[in-house]
């Protein structure tokens, strides 16, 4: 039954969520986003320098399925902090540049209040990417 | 996924959200696909930026990264006592 992998699909994201403190469900990876949405969400994370987990949704449209359910949210990237649903690209973006993202990080403010970075050419990073999804 | 009916349009956005969200203006720009939606409302006052993003998301319901393939939202809490703003 696909509601079984649904389910399944279901209890792996929230685990996934409870068990990352900063998690991101994004289209591609940090690596190689897939949309400049996800792109620019990454960005922001990276420059403040937060180790961050994140999830490929697009492997299987029932992970973005289960994560709305999840989240109550339509649309991707979605970032989790400590379990808590923060927003989208357009939440995370306002508060990297009012200095809240950096304090919901625990992260010293050093780049509050300027413009968020646009997304970095391929840009490696240190990652820890968690996809069993 | 496949686009249903005719195009999305910023007027559209833009009306159905200014009768969606008691006493919003709006401001939308937009491609057809992807959507810039700056929505002022004394509704939002108290909320928090995701219940505030959320009303505007759910006038539109299943659209949103469908029809609508993407909406960027800006919210702005509009006092409902008289303020002056510029």
């Amino acid at each position: 039954m696909s509601d079984d992998v649904s389910t399944q699909i279901h209890e792996a994201i929230q685990s996934a969520i409870s068990e990352n403190p900063v998690i991101l469900f994004m289209k591609g990876t940090p690596d190689q986003p897939m949309c400049g949405f996800s792109a620019r969400t990454v960005a922001i994370l990276q420059s403040v320098g937060k180790p961050f987990a994140a999830v490929n949704i697009l492997p299987d449209p029932r992970i973005r399925q289960e994560l709305s359910t999840v989240s109550n949210w339509p649309t991707i990237p979605q970032l989790f902090i400590d379990g808590e649903f923060v927003g989208g690209c357009d939440i995370v973006t306002e508060m990297y540049e009012s200095g809240e993202l950096q304090t919901a990080l625990g992260v010293e403010d050093a780049n509050g209040g300027e413009p968020a970075p646009e997304p970095a050419a391929q840009e490696p990073a240190p990652l820890s990417i968690e996809n069993r999804l | 996924m496949t686009d249903s009916g005719a195009p999305a349009t910023p007027e559209e956005l833009k009306e159905r959200i200014e009768v969606g969200i008691p006493g919003a203006t709006a401001d939308v720009t937009g491609d057809g696909h992807h959507f810039n939606a700056v929505v002022s409302a004394p509704a939002f006052h108290g909320l928090s930026r995701i219940a505030q993003h959320r009303l505007v998301y759910d006038v539109f319901g299943p659209e949103v990264g469908g029809r609508i393939h993407a909406l960027s939202i800006q919210t702005k809490a509009t006092a409902s006592e008289t303020e002056n703003i510029a």
